[in-house]
Formats: structure tokens, C-alpha cells, sequence
């Protein structure tokens, strides 16, 4: 693709405008972006990961329910708002390059732009003990 | 192909003396291909005088409009080919969310804005909505995206041969990409442009007056010409000058941004009358 649409390009750029962590991807579920809070979280800096396939930020994050299993990335709401092309929220686990364990709760919904056309997903997440 | 500047003003019709060099109608491009067929890009005032000047026995024109904003549309009613018996007219333009190009179109179309409704238009008229697959009109390649504006907008790249005319009046890339610091890919309008012989581009305001207006949908001079250099084009044209720019207030920014950019390509102020031969 020459160009991102235009609607990812703003969601971009207000998410890195905003004290939310959000985490963009586009249809196929490759990582297209995360802003800095996403990165306190995440434990990542978006410059050292990139854009990445579904297959290795679904690993890489190390995401698992809150009693330590695993998750594949089909069980991520971010991951399931894609699939079902519609809203998704959810609590999970990740453990980032910090090695710290922490407990987000997640709420992601299908980008749907104009003329109808399905440009990807956006996650909003929060750690659970900040609310 | 053949392009021409028939309105340079942005925003709002600016007649009189101190703007008669570069024009008072708004947006209005003519496209000519090689086999003569005509492109009109944007229906602002300076369409008025375009169909004028087209034949009165012109089999079809295609109007590509960018947004339906007043300045891009208010000509539309007064485009001699739409009352003309027996004309194809083919209007593209952006849908919104919920509204039809038509339910949109007959806003402005109808009481009491205008006398006459869209189905009273004696032409053959077709409208069709973009963005969609690259649209082809005779020897025309064109592809349709949308662009960093208020409201539903799309800029154009018209293809014809080696030819390549790329056309944003209404533009604002630096909203979205923070003084083009990210990957070009992540520029508003980089893929319209890329390459482009000719880029037709908004430049409407000075940095300082840029400043008081962001997210308002348009550039300053400055920041179009790192955009036309980000991009590679070859030619940059400075469109939709503000209604407060006097010629005088034109020439003066003009110059001023010259200096300060240096520009590696050419650059020069929108003029009403304007040609420009792509080959």
C-alpha cells in the first residue's frame, strides 16, 4: 500500500495526542501502531517493534488469562472486535518486556470507514488497579 | 492532457481590483485530453465561465468534485452544459456516512438556495459516488482518496499516458503527520502524489496565519512545499488563495516563502487563466 486511508491516519494521530493507551490494526490484524501510553503498558517502544503481523504481537506481549494461561490471539478482544466486526471488550494478562506482570482490561471496536469500508480495529486499554 | 485555472480563490468569491490578477472565482480546473475530451475539476464560481467558453454541442463533460463545500459547488447551477438538451454530464463526488452524492448534491440544488432541483437539469445528468476502483473516462486514469478535510473530501490523480496531474485544493497533510515527520506512507495525500508532473495543491495561508487556523482543513505555503518535495512531484501550483490575499499580499508571500524553502522544484501561484501542457 502506497498510503494508510485517511481515517487510520487520524486515528494515529489523535492516539498519540491522548493519554489513553490505544493500539491500531488494520483488517488483516497487523500492528499498525501504539501510542506512548500503550508503550508504558506494553513494555515496547512502538519505534522498536514496528509494524508486525497478528502472529507476533499476539506472542510477544506474552498475553494470558488472569490464572497465567496463555492466550492465543484469537481470544484477544482487540483480535475478536476484527473477527466479529464488532465492539469487543475484556480483562487479560500480559507480561511485557519489563517482565512485569500487569492486568488490562481492554474494550476494542471494528474502524469502519466512509462508504462502509473496513480499514481494521482499535484497542483502548487501561491497567485494571489504575481505574 | 491540457489543464487550466478557471477560479483560484478558496473559500469565498473574491471579486475586485486588488485580487484581478489572481483571480476572485473559486476552484474550477479544466482537464483536456489528447482526444479532447473534458474533465472539470470542482464546480466553484470559475465554472461559470468555462461553460461559456466550452462548444455548445460538446457530446460530454465529467465533473470530479473533491467535497461539496460551497466554494467547490456554488458555480454548479450556473454550468451552461447541465441546461443544455442532450449533454452527458457526469458528476463524481464523495457520499457521506448516511447521504447519497444526490441527497447531498440536492442540498444546494433545491429552495431556497437555488430555483431549480436536480431532476428539472435539462441534461443527461449521471452521478456516480467515489472513492471506489480507479474510475476511466475515455484515456483517463483516475483514482479518487480521501483526503485530510473537513467533511468528506477526495483529491484526484489523473492519468493520461505518461502524463500525471495530481489535485487537492482542500488539504491540510500537516494535521495528520506532524510536519511530515513520520513515514511517508503515513502522509494524507502521499500516494494521490507521488510523482505527480503537476501537483495542484492548497496553500492558503502564511505560517503565522496557519497557526491560528489548524485543523481548519488547509496549509500554509510552507508546509505545501515540503508535502510537493516530500512527495517527488515535478511541478507545484499554489491554489485556493485565502480572500483576505490581495495580489499585492500574494506576491509579497510568494516571495517570502521562496526564500525561506528554496524550493528543488518549480513552484509558482495559481493565476486564473493558467495553462499547463503534461506530456
Amino acid at each position: 500500500m502506497v498510503q494508510k486511508e485517511i481515517e487510520v491516519i487520524l486515528a494515529r494521530h489523535l492516539a498519540s495526542y491522548l493519554a489513553t493507551p490505544i493500539f491500531i490494526v488494520d483488517p488483516e490484524g497487523n500492528l499498525l501502531y501504539y501510542n506512548e501510553y500503550a508503550e508504558a503498558i506494553l513494555g515496547y517502544r512502538f519505534n522498536e517493534t514496528g509494524e508486525m503481523p497478528v502472529s507476533e504481537w499476539g506472542t510477544i506481549f506474552q498475553p494470558m488469562d488472569k490464572h497465567g494461561i496463555p492466550l492465543s490471539a484469537e481470544k484477544l478482544p482487540l483480535v475478536m472486535a476484527l473477527e466479529s466486526k464488532h465492539p469487543t471488550s475484556g480483562t487479560i494478562c500480559i507480561r511485557g518486556l519489563d517482565n512485569v506482570l500487569r492486568q488490562i482490561e481492554i474494550f476494542a471496536f471494528p474502524l469502519i470507514g466512509q462508504a462502509n469500508r473496513f480499514l481494521g480495529a482499535i484497542a483502548i486499554f487501561w491497567e485494571a488497579d489504575e481505574r | 492532457m491540457k489543464v487550466t485555472l478557471w477560479g483560484t480563490r478558496g473559500s469565498l468569491p473574491t471579486p475586485g481590483p486588488e485580487t484581478a490578477r489572481y483571480g476572485g472565482n473559486t476552484s474550477c480546473v479544466q482537464v483536456v485530453g489528447a482526444d479532447g475530451r473534458v474533465l472539470v475539476l470542482d464546480a466553484g464560481t470559475g465554472i461559470r465561465r468555462l461553460g461559456a467558453a466550452l462548444p455548445i454541442d460538446i457530446p460530454r463533460i465529467d465533473i470530479l468534485l473533491t467535497h461539496l463545500h460551497m466554494d467547490h459547488l456554488q458555480g454548479l447551477g450556473f454550468f451552461r452544459p447541465l441546461r443544455t438538451r442532450g449533454v452527458q454530464v457526469h458528476i463524481w463526488g464523495p457520499a457521506s456516512v448516511l447521504l447519497s452524492l444526490r441527497a447531498r448534491l440536492a442540498r444546494y440544488l433545491s429552495p431556497p438556495l437555488f430555483p431549480v432541483v436536480l431532476r428539472e437539469l435539462e441534461c443527461d445528468l449521471t452521478l456516480h459516488q467515489v472513492p471506489a476502483q480507479e474510475i476511466r473516462i475515455g484515456n483517463f486514469r483516475i483514482t479518487a482518496q480521501l483526503i485530510c478535510h473537513p467533511d468528506p473530501t477526495v483529491g484526484f490523480r489523473i492519468v493520461e499516458g505518461n502524463a500525471s496531474l495530481t489535485y487537492m485544493p482542500d488539504h491540510e497533510p500537516a494535521l495528520g503527520s506532524r510536519d511530515f515527520s513520520v513515514p511517508r506512507d503515513w502522509v494524507s495525500g502521499y500516494g494521490l502524489a507521488r510523482g505527480a508532473d503537476l501537483l495542484i495543491h492548497d496553500a492558503q495561508y502564511t505560517q503565522s496565519e496557519y497557526a491560528q487556523r489548524v485543523g481548519w482543513g488547509h496549509s500554509a505555503m510552507t508546509q505545501t512545499v515540503q508535502f510537493a518535495t516530500l512527495a517527488g512531484v515535478k511541478q507545484l501550483v499554489f491554489f485556493h488563495h485565502d480572500p483576505s490575499h490581495s495580489d499585492r499580499d500574494l506576491d509579497r508571500m510568494f516571495a517570502e516563502v521562496l526564500e525561506q524553502t528554496n524550493p528543488s522544484i518549480t513552484v509558482s501561484p495559481a493565476m486564473e487563466g493558467d495553462t499547463f501542457d503534461l506530456r
